[in-house]
């Protein structure tokens, strides 16, 4: 799942100088399950800015709703009357929800107040770590399913390099060494001699390198009739 | 099309001549200076020459941003020695990689050591993007097809041939896997790697079990192997190198001999402290490097002497390895 955090207050506080009435809106998905921007962080952090800002003598009024999806118009669309109350919005989305917001309502001024981090997993409650880099080739059948792009510091094909010691990463002892683990998991599964073919350049095109990325499936199209 | 102007060589470096040869060959490091004064490479440049057979550039080791390696190698061919420029994967893709391998064999330069870099957290501009682009498997790939397909990476043939260089590439003894770090180096052969200069070494017995894998899988003689040695300059340098540095392992046995060097010598006396630390910092190189020449599949040594190049002369001429053989 994409995995944010919240910005540090006196972040979110700064942006909301100009504003006397704001929404926040919080979003159902990914970021409740990363406990980020669900209704219950909504609630918490409306709070929190009420008090903060009127002791600051600039009390905003914020209110609050969390909406299933904040990356999908039928899903954002219903707040469109409600808006008119209100002089900006601080979206508690990842980075693709506060853009939805701001794309479907371009009157408004849209605030982020998360940090959208990574795609990846919670290893254990509280802990997450970083999983995917939406390369857009995924290679995973050629490391017995641990991404060398999205874990490796370096992002090697041909791992590991000379700063790897006790499995750790040279970069960060939290970090693994993703090569390591490659080996490791390639060993149990009989593969090592695949790790001895040299992997060539990776084709970068399907990755941001190649620049702003759409999928368009012809077969999932409305008729122009019916299209938004 | 190849190149025949190399009278059968690859790429007729002075290094490859000497090791193809067969000589014991002994090659220098010289770190570029964190400023455009060319005068500090010429100074270290009269200290080394005659002395090694080639002297590498470092390429902004420790992610630390210096003097360019090419730039400075240009200055070291107008000294009259050999340079072997360094390239890490982390500064560059593979568009400036190879238009600086073109510029660097247009300058006079013909070896060159490929490496992954160290990344840029450790050095003074940590809030860079990396690039990372290849990585230096791909990289020596990338090298031995300029020089022997005479093509660029993309596959479009160069004009005339490509740039000849006489490729190198690192090796670790000391970093994990262990059992998978022969294999990694069986890789860089079979990727096109001429040469191998490996990290410091302050651990002969795990050295010494390296190359045993290393001789039993025959890279010994695909790949010409330097063993890197340097002479420590204090055990303050000695404990952060066993510390500090990502990668290198430092034997306890190499900071007790430094701290028993200056026992007696009162701290005050930090000159007659320094100058103890300094002779036995030699006098244990030396000693590494008659271990190291005893080791089979070991071509040569890589002296690494971090900003104390006056020790790399007593150190070779200690070693009874000067003078240079002087290879047409």
């Amino acid at each position: 799942m994409i995995v944010a955090e919240q910005k540090p207050l006196a972040e979110i506080k700064e942006m909301l100088e100009a504003y006397q009435k704001v929404l926040v809106v919080g979003c159902g998905t990914c970021v409740t399950v990363c406990l980020a921007g669900g209704e219950k962080e909504v609630g918490i952090l409306a709070s929190a800015l009420r008090m903060a800002t009127k002791l600051d003598g600039h009390g905003v009024a914020m209110d609050e709703v969390t909406v299933q999806r904040q990356c999908e118009w039928e899903y954002i669309d219903p707040l469109r009357e409600r808006l008119t109350d209100y002089d900006a919005i601080l979206s508690l989305g990842c980075g693709v929800g506060v853009q939805t917001l701001a794309e479907r309502f371009p009157g408004k001024r849209v605030l982020p107040g998360l940090n959208t981090k990574f795609m990846g997993l919670p290893i254990e409650q509280g802990i997450w770590e970083e999983r995917c880099q939406a390369c857009g080739d995924c290679i995973l059948d050629l490391t017995g399913g641990i991404c060398p792009i999205a874990r490796c510091s370096k992002q090697l094909l041909n791992g590991p390099c000379g700063g790897s010691q006790n499995g750790k990463c040279e970069v960060s002892k939290e970090t693994s060494c993703a090569w390591q683990l490659i080996w490791e998991r390639m060993t149990a599964l009989g593969m090592l001699d695949r790790l001895m073919q040299i992997q060539p350049p990776k084709d970068w095109r399907t990755s941001r390198d190649g620049g702003p990325r759409r999928i368009v499936r012809d077969d999932l199209r409305l008729p122009e009739e019916y299209r938004d | 099309m190849t190149n025949t102007a190399t009278n059968g060589y690859k790429a007729s470096s002075n290094l490859e001549r000497v090791l193809t040869k067969g000589y014991f060959a002994v090659t220098g490091e010289l770190g570029p200076p964190k400023s455009q004064d060319a005068e500090v490479i010429r100074k270290k440049a009269a200290l080394l020459k005659g002395v090694v057979d080639a002297v590498n550039l470092t390429d902004n080791q420790t992610a630390i941003v210096r003097m360019s390696s090419i730039a400075a190698g240009v200055l070291l061919v107008r000294e009259g020695l050999e340079p072997i420029i360094q390239m890490t994967c982390r500064d560059r893709n593979r568009l400036a990689m190879q238009a600086d391998l073109l510029g660097a064999c247009a300058l006079g330069i013909k070896n060159v050591l490929c490496l992954t870099g160290d990344h840029q957290s450790f050095g003074n501009h940590p809030f860079a993007k990396n690039v990372h682009d290849v990585d230096s498997l791909q990289l020596i790939q990338i090298v031995k097809g300029l020089r022997d397909e005479g093509k660029f990476q993309c596959g479009e043939e160069i004009k005339g041939g490509g740039p000849r260089f006489f490729i190198g590439a690192a090796a670790n003894p000391f970093g994990d896997p262990f059992e998978y770090r022969p294999y990694r180096l069986a890789k860089k052969a079979a990727a096109g790697a001429d040469f191998i200069q490996t990290q410091l070494i302050y651990d002969m017995p795990r050295f010494r079990e390296f190359m045993k894998r290393v001789v039993d899988l025959g890279l010994h003689e695909k790949v010409k192997i330097l063993a890197g040695v340097g002479p420590l300059k204090s055990s303050g340098a000695a404990k952060y190198m066993r510390d500090q540095v990502p990668g290198m392992i430092v034997a306890d046995e190499y900071v007790d001999r430094m701290e028993g060097a200056v026992a007696g010598i009162p701290k005050e006396d930090k000159k007659g402290r320094a100058a103890a630390w300094r002779a036995a910092g030699i006098k244990i190189c030396i000693e590494q490097i008659q271990q190291v020449r005893e080791i089979e599949g070991v071509a040569g040594i890589h002296i690494m002497a971090i900003e104390w190049e006056e020790a790399v002369r007593p150190l070779v001429e200690g070693a009874g390895l000067l003078p240079r053989p002087v290879v047409d």
